[in-house]
């Protein structure tokens, strides 16, 4: 599968995951979130970057459980709740936010 | 579901098989379902937790810095075997400091890595209910 944006293609495996982690910008981000019916605002993007930040730290997408308490710690409690992050990626926060960050999908995830 | 003890043993360097990443990739999974996991490290298996790895001449994915986020995953018992260490003429001070937030003591910072014989080593591995060898 492929993303195209400007005439430039962007590859993805079977399940819209990006291929090559170096393709990602915002644009590729929004228009993933395009496909799936969504419209990315601050709060998205807050988490998106959370991911980002932790995948160069880590080297690994954060399973959901350890998502909501890292979040939690990083971005507010308030935030660091299942609800929260469900409301703002209902396809499961790990999974769809793992996508629009460029990830590849999270370790632990079936 | 009751949770198991799950032992995961790490024999092999870090590099040149799929061991020690495909060892890491299933601790996570297992951590992530909530199963109590230990990690011990021995034979080569110690290089895995080196200090200032660096893959950049071998091309292959530096995969160090994602045990620093076994805290996070709740996987605070890595035990590594002192004559393992003691044979490659390193000490604790070679291995990337460990941590975890003990949640029972106001989540101070504590250290997961235990330097242990290899007799206390085999108590540990009697206290298990499932042992998966890498």
């Amino acid at each position: 599968m492929a993303i195209e944006i400007d005439g430039k293609s962007y590859d993805t495996d079977e399940e819209g995951y990006l291929t090559n982690l170096s393709d990602w910008n915002d644009q590729l981000a929004n228009e993933m979130a395009k496909a799936d019916g969504a419209v990315l605002d601050d709060n998205h993007w807050e988490v998106i970057n959370f991911l980002r930040d932790y995948y160069e730290e880590y080297q690994i997408a954060p399973a959901v459980r350890v998502l909501t308490k890292a979040v939690g710690k990083k971005l507010g409690k308030d935030k660091g709740t299942s609800k929260y992050l469900y409301e703002l990626f209902p396809y499961g926060p790990a999974k769809q936010a793992c996508k629009y960050a460029g990830l590849p999908k999270p370790t632990g995830c079936v | 579901m009751a949770s198991k003890k799950f032992l995961y043993v790490n024999r092999k360097a870090p590099h040149g098989s799929i061991y020690a990443q495909e060892s890491l990739e299933v601790v996570l999974i297992g951590a992530a379902f909530e199963q109590d996991v230990t990690l011990a490290f021995v034979d080569d298996g110690v290089y895995q937790l080196m200090q200032n790895q660096d893959t950049g001449g071998i091309g292959a994915k530096n995969f160090a810095p994602t045990f620093r986020a076994l805290g996070d995953y709740d996987v605070s018992q890595i035990y590594v075997e002192r004559e393992s260490l003691e044979m490659r003429g390193l000490s604790k001070e070679d291995l990337m400091p460990l941590t975890y937030e003990d949640e029972d003591d106001d989540w101070a910072e504590k250290d997961s890595i235990h330097v242990v014989s290899s007799d206390e080593l085999a108590d540990i591995i009697e206290q298990q209910d499932v042992i998966l060898n890498f």
